[in-house]
């Protein structure tokens, strides 16, 4: 091989740019020796990912034009230990796709049809201020919410609490990890957080309930169970379908859905009555075991096989397989648990089984995370609002430890009882025409809306029914606040522009701060740009932005040697009301729920009908990355998974489009692409969710695949705290479209 | 020295990664691709077994491109890495029709293209895009001639399998069973 041949295959005539001098700005990020092909130079800055909410670090490497040619991970890193995923890899198609938001624009047609004039950012901001300003003297500013998914969130949600409103609401807690969060807290006092705090690296035996790592590419745990099974551990999965991860688990077990609390209550039964629990740390630490012992006395795994299908041998083999493991177990919290409405219960059973293993802070188990004590860049004091969310919905959702981006959309729709619903919404970063379940109601709340601001960097279909959409630059464009994360050992990470914002898109920050000098407010932003702010902070912490540039993640020291707190049976006091690790929940007592989690029967599909599960392909994130032109030319649309023996009674081929039609009559927007296939049971079927968009602006993912939230109708709250539970929809087929024509 | 790599099918999710990064790392359109990945089950509900690949050209030692080849553009280069010319290639598809493991393509310039094992990073010591990026270090690359190396001690300590070994081409990308 000569150096000729390669610079023909490099294809991009690079022998003539030979020994160019390099054009970039040495002042940002590192230029490196000649990297892309012999003669180019490449520089690298430092970033960390946008794409999916794992935030994984790495370098954004540019070519000598100035052209953002790669991302790949920074080794120091623990999010991503070098290694992206493939969305993460592909995030420079979010910076190229020629679909993205380009300038600020003006609705001047009927909402959700898309017609809209262009406007100047100052325009912009001045109907956004005087609409805001309006609102706050004829309703009071508590009457604004904020959604956010995203490094934005925190300017936005500055400018609101500036504003005097501290209704901020993630889709992220309701309709996501917000029962893990609750059932955890009630049983240990402390949450899982993100990153979850498994020690998948050390674990020997890791049990997932519907989390299918592997199509979810939440990079730390992907890479840490290939480096634990390599070890010898072993993976049981509980799953419908024969997910990825399931094919490379030693025990799958495909429980029927909606029964995963009667397999729990099982396995807590076994593992009590076959004396396989860890006697030294339930003694020590727990509260209630006589109490468990007494309420799984009648759950044996025969009780469990009728409701779960899953045979009483395997639910005791697999009970001893995790008992032999122990303390070396983690019973999977998982992430997205909202699923039949009494998800805080189930994930609170989770808890249980892994307090009985002794898993909670021991190797390989439940480790103690840490992070560093990060002082922000100083402003004035917020005002204290008057009222908050909660107002709208007394007595209920009494455990819910943040806002329902759920409840405050039901608690925009008017009702005669409310004095004050909601009359404004800023979204930033989140389609919640996709992620709010029950799409009737989210179009119902928005109608009632004085104002409606968009955020975002591509045109969704909620951007169809803003006022004012502010076109984002992509992360790979701006500066972010320092990630702050709780890892094994505390560590921070800088995002850092790599381009020039394209088109006229701007930074969240500086739009957050646009608007607030509109305002008035500006004075809660005390800072010219971010660069000031940074390295103020940084320097908080003894590093400077200077720092950070060259080596994009910094890790610190463990403030104290507390990384498995309980792993000789240390004394350690519980943020419980007991101090103990409570199996018997006397938070959930005093607020009236369950304070041992029960088995309900959940609704099962009419005849015909199939239940509609719903996951993650590896290379989308959501519904935001449908458009990408690298990874929609990976996976462009979804299908929904047939068994055989149903595809059967339908006549269904491969590749063949329907429709899909659920318990309440509505019909996907769009036809899916069937795929018959033996990895799902015969009572449900399966889709990936984020496809089926409607917004033409997006010439890609227009169109293609089926929207399993145009599906998603029947909503199971969860009276603990509110979560939206989705998974009790059921549908069947249709060869035609609904009557609705797509919009 | 015989450059060969060996994909892990217990540790590939087939998550794509290994796709994407080829097509950032050396610029392949859109709409095409150098690697790409294939899942195989066997068995019925509820007895199954899944196969995941991150397929490639496999580098033949006895390659039918090569062979094919009218102008030569097709060659063995060092380390028995195919590689086109594309300044030669006249874009007969003689290679693409020849090649059991349909890995090349036309490129929207005119040549053919396919994975080179990305022989401007293996040159400078470095693996190849693919296997760098991939998030469970399903992949190892290297020289089987070294028995040192972590391909060679992976293959004489895995089973594995080659793809189309009747087709006699003699690949050098192996799937660890």
């Amino acid at each position: 091989m000569n150096r000729r041949e390669f610079i023909k295959i490099a294809g991009v005539g690079a022998g003539s740019l030979a020994f160019a001098t390099p054009l970039f700005d040495f002042s940002k990020g590192e230029v490196l020796a000649p990297d892309v092909h012999p003669g180019m130079y490449s520089k690298r800055t430092p970033t960390y990912c946008e794409i999916c909410f794992w935030k994984c670090a790495g370098w954004v490497h540019t070519n000598d034009k100035g052209k953002i040619w790669k991302i790949t991970g920074n080794d120091d890193d623990p999010h991503s230990n070098g290694r992206l995923c493939p969305r993460g890899t592909g995030g420079v198609g979010m910076y190229t796709d020629e679909d993205r938001l380009k300038t600020p624009l003006i609705r001047t047609g009927e909402r959700g049809k898309q017609v809209f004039r262009e406007a100047s950012w100052d325009e912009a901001f001045t109907y956004i201020a005087d609409s805001l300003k309006k609102i706050a003297e004829e309703h009071g500013p508590e009457c604004t919410a904020l959604f956010t998914h995203g490094s934005g969130g925190h300017y936005f949600g500055n400018l609101l609490k500036a504003y005097g409103s501290n209704n901020i609401a993630a889709p992220s807690y309701a309709q996501c990890r917000g029962p893990r969060e609750v059932g955890f807290i009630a049983t240990y006092g402390e949450g899982v957080q993100s990153p979850e705090r498994v020690d998948i690296r050390d674990t020997r035996c890791l049990v997932l309930i519907g989390s299918h790592f592997g199509e979810n590419m939440h990079n730390g745990p992907v890479q840490e169970i290939a480096q634990a099974t390599a070890k010898g551990a072993s993976i049981i999965t509980v799953d419908p379908r024969f997910s990825t991860i399931a094919s490379k688990s030693k025990f799958w077990l495909p429980i029927k859905p909606a029964t995963d609390m009667a397999l729990l209550l099982a396995w807590m039964h076994v593992i009590i009555y076959e004396d396989l629990y860890d006697e030294a740390y339930i003694e020590k630490y727990a509260y209630g075991f006589e109490d468990l012992k007494a309420h799984v006395a009648q759950m044996t795994p025969e009780w469990a096989y009728g409701i779960t299908t899953i045979k009483p041998d395997v639910i005791r083999e697999t009970a001893r397989e995790m008992a032999n493991a122990s303390p070396r177990v983690i019973i999977h919290p998982g992430r997205h648990v909202t699923w039949y409405g009494d998800d805080s219960q189930r994930l609170r059973a989770v808890a249980m089984l892994n307090a009985l293993l002794g898993s909670w802070g021991r190797r390989g188990g439940f480790y103690n995370p840490a992070k560093v004590a990060f002082k922000q860049y100083p402003h004035p004091p917020f005002p204290k609002p008057d009222r908050s969310w909660k107002d709208a919905f007394p007595g209920k959702y009494k455990l819910a430890g943040l806002a329902l981006a759920s409840g405050i959309c039901d608690a925009t729709v008017p009702t005669t009882e409310r004095d004050c619903s909601f009359k404004a919404w800023i979204v930033n970063g989140t389609n919640l025409i996709h992620t709010l379940p029950n799409q009737a109601n989210t179009l119902k709340a928005i109608d009632a809306l004085d104002l409606m601001v968009v955020v975002d960097t591509m045109p969704m279909e909620i951007t169809g029914y803003a006022d004012v959409v502010l076109p984002e630059c992509t992360y790979l464009e701006r500066y972010d606040d320092i990630r702050v994360s709780p890892h094994r050992e505390p560590t921070i990470a800088l995002r850092m522009p790599a381009a020039e914002p394209k088109y006229n898109t701007k930074p969240a920050w500086w739009i957050a701060k646009g608007i607030a000098d509109k305002m008035g407010l500006g004075h809660y932003f005390p800072y010219k740009d971010m660069e000031e702010k940074l390295d103020w902070e940084l320097k908080q912490l003894g590093t400077s932005l200077d720092e950070m540039k060259r080596i994009g993640v910094k890790k610190f020291k463990r403030e104290e040697d507390d990384l498995y707190p309980l792993q000789n049976l240390d004394d350690f006091e519980f943020y419980t009301n007991t101090g103990k690790i409570e199996l018997f929940s006397t938070a959930m007592e005093d607020e009236g729920y369950d304070p041992l989690p029960k088995y309900t029967a959940h609704e099962e599909p009419p005849y015909g009908y199939y239940r509609l599960i719903y996951g993650r392909a590896p290379m989308h994130t959501f519904s935001r990355t449908a458009n990408n032109p690298l990874l929609s030319d990976l996976m462009d649309e979804n299908s929904v998974w047939v068994n055989p023996k149903i595809a059967k009674e339908w006549d269904l081929k491969n590749d063949q489009y329907v429709w899909l039609e659920n318990q309440d009559g509505v019909v996907s927007k769009t036809p899916i692409k069937v795929r018959v296939t033996e990895r799902i049971r015969f009572d449900s079927v399966y889709m990936v969710h984020g496809f089926g968009h409607t917004n033409k602006k997006l010439s890609r993912a227009s169109g293609r695949g089926a929207s399993d939230a145009d599906l998603i109708t029947r909503v199971h709250i969860d009276p603990v705290m509110g979560g939206t539970g989705m998974r009790g929809n059921f549908v069947t087929f249709r060869f035609e479209a609904g009557k609705e024509v797509a919009s | 020295m015989r450059y060969a790599m060996a994909v892990d099918t217990r540790k590939c999710v087939g998550c794509n990664d290994c796709v994407v990064a080829c097509q950032t790392e050396n610029d392949v359109p859109v709409g095409h691709c150098r690697d790409w990945i294939v899942e195989v089950t066997t068995g019925t509900y509820p007895e199954l077994q899944l196969e995941i690949r991150s397929e490639r050209c496999n580098h033949c030692a006895n390659a039918p491109c090569v062979r094919t080849c009218p102008t030569e553009a097709s060659h063995y280069a060092a380390g028995g890495i195919v590689l086109v010319e594309e300044s030669e290639c006249i874009g007969c598809k003689a290679c693409i029709t020849s090649c059991p493991y349909d890995a090349r393509f036309v490129h929207p310039e005119g040549y053919v293209d396919k994975c080179t094992f990305c022989a401007h990073r293996v040159e400078k010591g470095q693996d190849p895009a693919c296997v760098s990026v991939c998030p469970t270090h399903a992949m190892v690359f290297g020289d089987l001639d070294d028995p040192n190396s972590e391909i060679s001690k992976a293959m004489a300590t895995r089973k594995w399998k080659s793809l189309i070994p009747e087709a006699g081409t003699d690949p050098k990308v192996f799937y660890l069973l």
